[in-house]
């Protein structure tokens, strides 16, 4: 295997196209779904087959073709860039669902409540009197009825331990990658990638609680829908992330990856520990606080 | 930085793909430059259709021609439509055709994602689109998208909240691509502090994209969860708010602003030097001023809200913060014109159009100055002042520069020079109805007449009517731009123009040193000198 000492320029790419047909397609069934359209599910499998299918063939060959050499120190520094600013991007999207749980419990509800010396009075006076704040709140209306809300201790706290152990796990899998301990990267990685899942079966196990004997709903006014925003898109990203190691996995397991190549590796293991990091943020600042 | 010689996977030459095939999977910077540039013209001519539907309804007092829910789903489609499909892709394609140039590298870093960058945007349109067909007509309550007024909609609610997502990730994607392409691709030698003013700001704007997109993004999808899933962000009797909708939109939105504004200040500075033949005055002044106001962008957007209700300490907070953007903006404009101070001007088209954008952004930022001051917003918040101010800051700014750009780089991308009368008269047929159009609204608002309503009071006729007739005037000249596109594209007035195509150009950038056409794949091999005029 040898590095190409040119900056590889790809010459035509037909998958950018395929995949953004399947979004679209995906997101217009979606929409279609949602407005009560019945062609609405199968336009959205169609879109995500077409999706997966992009995802699978785009990998493929930038997997082949960095085994083949063709990137050079300089694409894989693009590469990292890419990432980062990728995840920076993410980090604000979190931003969004951390600052509404900010204003609501800090400020909104507050002055639903009367507090503060401006609007709030008077919205509490003419709107809510009686509406005594506090949190976690369904908000003046009670809307969804009575719920409890999720404690910190058990599950949560149970699956703040998997996952930051994965992160753990993962740093030693990318040990093993630099040592060329093969066998020391594999089963590091398959110690993440099954914490990671084992950590989704124990949120969903804990959304089934919620649902079905806490009354604890995305409708449960603000307190149920920053709790279910907050922890869905992190679950969800957790799922991303165990995918994204799986094809690592696998990756690997075909002998892919150098202690000086291993672009894929790293990128994935970014990603983990900042699906880490959102959640200890989630844990401290929904379940704990 | 040994990233510069380039390699490609082409076992045929080194050309494009035959016919329609090219366009769609072409990875080439300058093919995708063009492509997002065409796009931008066409949604250009789509927004400013809309723009006319506008101003023929408002021309007389009483209803005319469309019925008032239309009205306003023409308001907020306008804004969406130039905003995300005309402004600001017109300068990602200026991006993508500029920036591998003016660096000296052969592409843009990551060319693959390139490719997909466009096709999202072209999605997201789509989808926007597509809502004007829809049960209960496209989105009408202004562009901000406002709970829990917005949340009426009709069929066209999801359709426009996928849009934004789709738009968002093609930013996010333009984005890292630039700031890849920035940090990565630069020859040897050209140091950060060398690049070209507009590589610079456009790396700033990289990365208000990159910070504002998703924000923009987490916003819609609460909107979407408010309602379709029963959650209740911007619903008070869930405990929520719809102020805060407000905020995280005007977090975004403010940065959004700037994003239009900032490649602006960048194309601005790079054509007045050459046309004053100096060197650009307090070049690096101008890159930190860039990133002032780029920073001052994140900590600014509840001037936005005054009227909503806002503890009085915030008002006065953001009240300052927002004066405070006059600092460096007042450095740019005394920049520019310090560069024109004793210069050899001549007054080309780029030059004339650059000129006035000088001129009356300056204009436009003043009236920004007078809103910034929280008490006085009181009185013209929502009126037809505001959309005097924003409108200042974005045809004659945004468009006239970006008009520019096209005047200025044409004869370098295409070889052939445009025909300069028509191009004068391109400049002063939109210089003099941009001011008819734009400036009585001023008035407008000043006596009260609110924005977003299809009928107004009597009193405010006459200077409605000289608005429409300025935006007709305005409207129709911009073909003029579109025939000398199309004209120099298929060879002008049949001159050849030389590398640098403009007097002494080479000292300023790099991309002047190419041939005219310049060649497919930029700089194979990296350049030797570094233009240094700007010092």
């Amino acid at each position: 295997m040898s590095t190409s000492d040119a900056y590889y320029i790809p010459h035509k790419a037909v998958w950018p196209v395929i995949g953004t047909l399947g979004l679209m397609v995906t997101l217009a069934g979606f929409a279609n779904y949602l407005n009560g359209s019945s062609i609405g599910p199968a336009m959205m499998i169609a879109g995500l087959t077409l999706f997966i299918v992009m995802l699978a063939g785009w990998f493929t060959l930038q997997a082949g073709e960095s085994e083949s050499g063709m990137y050079n120190h300089g694409v894989g520094i693009s590469y990292r860039m890419g990432m980062m600013w990728f995840i920076f991007s993410e980090i604000m999207f979190f931003a969004v669902f951390f600052g509404t749980l900010w204003y609501t419990r800090n400020l909104s509800v507050e002055w639903l409540a009367g507090f503060g010396d401006g609007p709030g009075r008077a919205t509490n006076d003419l709107l809510w009197s009686g509406f005594e704040g506090g949190w976690p709140t369904n908000g003046p209306g009670e809307v969804g009825g009575e719920y409890e809300p999720m404690g910190a201790f058990g599950l949560p706290l149970l699956n703040t331990i998997i996952l930051l152990s994965s992160g753990v796990t993962c740093e030693w899998a990318h040990h093993g990658l630099l040592k060329k301990n093969r066998q020391q990267l594999i089963k590091g990685l398959i110690a993440t990638v099954s914490l990671g899942f084992l950590f989704v079966l124990c949120q969903a196990y804990e959304y089934h609680e919620a649902y079905t004997e806490m009354g604890l709903t995305l409708g449960s006014g603000i307190y149920g829908s920053t709790f279910f925003m907050l922890t869905g898109f992190h679950g969800f990203h957790v799922c991303v992330g165990a995918i994204i190691l799986s094809v690592v996995l696998f990756r690997s397991w075909k002998g892919h990856f150098t202690p000086e190549n291993h672009f894929a590796f790293e990128g994935a293991a970014w990603y983990w520990h900042f699906v880490d990091v959102v959640w200890l943020g989630l844990f401290i600042f929904v379940y704990l606080m | 930085m040994s990233a510069n010689v380039a390699a490609h996977d082409d076992h045929h030459d080194h050309g494009p793909e035959k016919g329609i095939v090219r366009w769609i999977v072409t990875t080439n910077h300058k093919d995708i430059g063009t492509l997002y540039l065409a796009f931008a013209l066409v949604m250009f001519f789509v927004g400013g259709t809309m723009a006319l539907i506008i101003r023929s309804e408002l021309f007389e007092p009483g209803m005319q021609f469309v019925d008032p829910q239309f009205f306003n789903s023409m308001t907020t489609m306008h804004a969406l439509v130039m905003v995300f499909g005309a402004v600001m892709p017109a300068f990602v394609g200026l991006a993508n055709w500029q920036i591998p140039m003016m660096i000296g590298a052969p592409d843009m870093a990551l060319p693959r994602m390139n490719n997909m960058s466009f096709w999202m945007l072209v999605a997201g349109v789509l989808l926007l689109a597509s809502t004007l067909f829809m049960e209960g007509g496209a989105p009408a309550g202004g562009w901000t998208l406002y709970p829990p007024l917005v949340l009426q909609t009709g069929d066209a609610l999801p359709f426009a909240i996928f849009s934004v997502h789709l738009l968002g990730i093609s930013s996010i994607m333009g984005a890292i691509n630039v700031i890849a392409t920035i940090f990565n691709m630069r020859a040897p030698g050209m140091t950060l502090m060398k690049m070209p003013l507009f590589v610079w700001t456009w790396l700033i704007t990289a990365f208000l994209l990159i910070a504002i997109m998703p924000v923009f993004a987490g916003a819609v999808t609460m909107l979407l969860t408010d309602r379709f899933f029963d959650t209740s962000f911007f619903d008070a009797a869930g405990g929520g708010d719809p102020v805060l909708y407000q905020h995280i939109f005007w977090f975004f939105g403010h940065p959004e602003v700037y994003v239009m504004i900032l490649p602006t200040f960048g194309v601005a500075s790079t054509i007045i030097p050459v046309f004053a033949r100096k060197p650009l005055f307090g070049y690096a002044s101008m890159v930190y001023a860039t990133a002032a106001i780029a920073f001052l962008s994140f900590i600014v957007w509840a001037h936005h809200m005054f009227t909503v209700g806002m503890p009085v300490a915030g008002e006065l907070y953001f009240m300052y913060a927002t004066m405070l953007i006059a600092v460096p903006t007042g450095v740019k404009i005394f920049n520019w014109t310090a560069t024109m101070w004793k210069g050899a001007m001549t007054f080309e088209t780029p030059m004339l159009f650059s000129i006035a954008f000088v001129v009356l952004f300056t204009m436009g930022g003043f009236t920004g100055l007078m809103m910034a001051v929280a008490p006085v917003d009181f009185q013209y918040h929502d009126t037809y002042f505001i959309v005097a101010h924003f409108h200042y800051t974005l045809v004659p700014a945004s468009i006239f520069i970006l008009m520019a750009a096209g005047y200025f780089w044409l004869p370098k991308w295409t070889g052939n020079m445009y025909n300069e009368r028509i191009g004068k008269l391109h400049f002063w047929l939109s210089a003099i109805s941009v001011n008819i159009l734009f400036f009585p609204q001023h008035f407008l608002g000043l006596a009260g007449m609110p924005r977003r309503i299809p009928d107004y009071a009597v009193q405010f006729a006459d200077w409605n009517m000289i608005s429409s007739i300025g935006a007709f005037i305005y409207g129709f000249s911009q073909l003029l731009f579109v025939y000398i596109v199309i004209d120099t594209i298929r060879g002008g007035t049949g001159e050849k123009v030389t590398d640098e195509v403009w007097e002494d150009a080479k000292k300023h950038s790099l991309e002047w040193t190419l041939p005219s056409p310049p060649p497919y794949h930029s700089f194979t091999t990296p350049p030797e000198k570094i233009p240094t005029e700007h010092f």
